[in-house]
């Protein structure tokens, strides 16, 4: 017992010495990437390296400041994210319909995977100029890539936890004599909710990627297309201020669903699969 | 009845039958005028310009541009994440330092720099290998870290009660056992590494494929375009298919 006390009473000790440890590494790889760049922002400045090329993080932050405080950010904003919404809604409602398709028919899902795994593992980005030609170079088109970008992760994560639904649920929904509907709401759909919100949390942030990708190409609007234009204009630390930005509402987008995730986990005592997984932009 | 045949039995042909009408229908569809032959081309014109597609895009010759940009970016990217997977490993705080920042950069839209590489190198053959070797490193690192972790304690404790030395030990029982998560990282790499490289193709006009698929939609050349395209789609599901044979290979039964 009185050994079991000295490792309750230093296991935390040793919880928290790790965590100050880790913190100290985090802190340290910050302050060196710092003045990495602070050092090659030198360089620049005294015409030695790439002159201008890269900024100081000072005039990065005051970029990062003048783009949060231009009210024409938020024009573009608005635009990426309609085209986001839009395209990942459109995309996932799609996507599900498919995934529960294959999920209910083997024949279905054997006979279209293939397609779908051929289609999926292909860089989207190359289907915009049949995009644009069905759509225009307008924000519908970047709608649909959104869309398009949002329909494969989330179509194989449906099909997947269709499949892997426990048989045990499904016979006792059989001994109820549940009619194929009934069985999909009321078994399927709540044995799923796990890995779907695991692909919509995919299919969430490459459709973010996607809407970008489609702006810098062709666009009027949209933060995609202000990346482009300050990158055109040579305008470089409003550029990076851009990247930072679309970097942090990525982030903040993904922590959202990435908890979204771990609530419906403690809800339904999943595991919450976080490997990694290819789909593509 | 044995010898009758169920066509719900062989879904392969069914997906194939599926396929068949539907380039069928778009055809039909396309010569009757329903669809816009601008927007959509018969699926026979998208099959007959491939040729010509060949001859003014050098298609073959393309691939083999992006195929190499590919290479190069997976050797850099194995080069640097391999080891640094096992430095991870190998310290595990700054393992546990690194973990989220490395899954937060893995779903970050790292696409989105290219700009910057731009600004340094300019459009040359450069940007198309960093912009491909950073989406690639990471998974490679990731998957490494955690197949080290994953060898089986029995292993090493059977390592360890033969006296092997420390490189031994990973030369001969570590890496052998986390060789197939290791692959799949590089798989994964592999795979963001060419989409990346055709996505900056098309992105910049410059390189291979996907700078193809760019050039034909502005001479508004749409069997051309459509041909380019299926081209690329190939191309991913050959590297697709081919890494996924040697994942199966390589993992143990």
């Amino acid at each position: 017992m009185a050994q079991a006390g000295v490792v309750e009473s230093t296991s935390p000790a040793i919880a928290t010495d790790r965590e100050a440890t880790v913190f100290r590494i985090r802190l340290l790889t910050v302050i060196c990437l710092l003045v990495a760049w602070e050092g090659l922002a030198a360089l620049g400045s005294l015409e030695i390296l790439y002159g201008d090329v890269i900024p100081s993080s000072w005039k990065i932050a005051v970029a990062v400041w003048g783009e949060v405080t231009a009210a024409d950010f938020y024009r573009d904003l608005g635009i990426t994210f309609a085209e986001h919404i839009v395209g990942f809604i459109v995309g996932s409602a799609i996507a599900l319909a498919l995934g529960i398709a294959m999920g209910v028919n083997p024949l279905l899902r054997k006979a279209i995977e293939p397609y779908l795994n051929a289609i999926g593992s292909t860089p989207k980005i190359i289907f915009l100029p049949i995009l644009f030609l069905i759509f225009g170079t307008g924000i519908d088109s970047k709608m649909a890539k959104g869309a398009l970008s949002a329909f494969f992760p989330v179509v194989f994560s449906t099909a997947l936890g269709m499949i892997l639904i426990n048989p045990v649920l499904l016979r006792v929904g059989k001994s109820f004599n549940l009619n194929q509907w009934h069985t999909v709401t009321k078994i399927y759909i709540p044995a799923m909710i796990n890995p779907v919100i695991t692909g919509l949390r995919l299919g969430m942030a490459i459709t973010v990627i996607g809407v970008l990708v489609a702006e810098l190409k062709f666009a009027d609007g949209g933060l995609g297309y202000r990346l482009g234009n300050y990158y055109e204009q040579f305008r470089i630390a409003e550029m990076y201020a851009i990247i930072l930005i679309i970097f942090a509402l990525a982030a903040l987008a993904n922590m959202g669903m990435t908890r979204l995730q771990t609530y419906a986990n403690r809800h339904q005592g999943g595991s919450g699969a976080h490997s990694l997984s290819v789909a593509t932009n | 009845m044995t010898g009758s045949f169920k066509l719900s039995r062989s879904p392969v042909l069914v997906g194939a039958l599926g396929l068949a009408v539907f380039f069928c229908v778009l055809e039909i569809a396309v010569e009757t005028g329903m669809v816009m032959e601008l927007v959509v081309p018969r699926p026979s014109d998208a099959f007959l310009a491939v040729p010509s597609v060949q001859e003014d895009m050098d298609l073959v010759g393309n691939f083999f541009v992006t195929l190499g940009m590919t290479a190069a970016s997976t050797g850099i990217a194995l080069a640097i994440g391999v080891p640094f997977g096992y430095f991870l490993y190998r310290n595990r705080r700054y393992g546990i330092a690194y973990e989220g920042w490395l899954a937060a950069a893995f779903a970050a839209p790292t696409v989105l720099l290219y700009p910057l590489f731009l600004v340094i190198f300019g459009r040359t053959y450069l940007t198309l290998i960093m912009m491909g070797f950073i989406p690639g490193a990471i998974p490679i690192v990731i998957q490494t870290r955690q197949g080290l972790l994953g060898v089986s304690q029995t292993l090493l404790n059977v390592g360890r009660s033969f006296n092997v030395s420390e490189r031994e030990m990973f030369w001969k029982i570590q890496l052998p056992s986390a060789v197939p998560t290791i692959f799949t990282g590089i798989r994964i790499g592999v795979m963001y590494t060419l989409v990346n490289i055709v996505a900056i193709e098309y992105l910049i006009d410059f390189g291979g494929l996907g700078r193809i698929v760019s050039e034909m939609y502005f001479r508004f050349d749409t069997p051309g375009t459509y041909a380019s395209i299926v081209a690329v789609i190939l191309v991913s599901v050959f590297f697709y298919w081919g890494f996924g044979r040697i994942e199966k290979w390589l993992r143990p039964v």
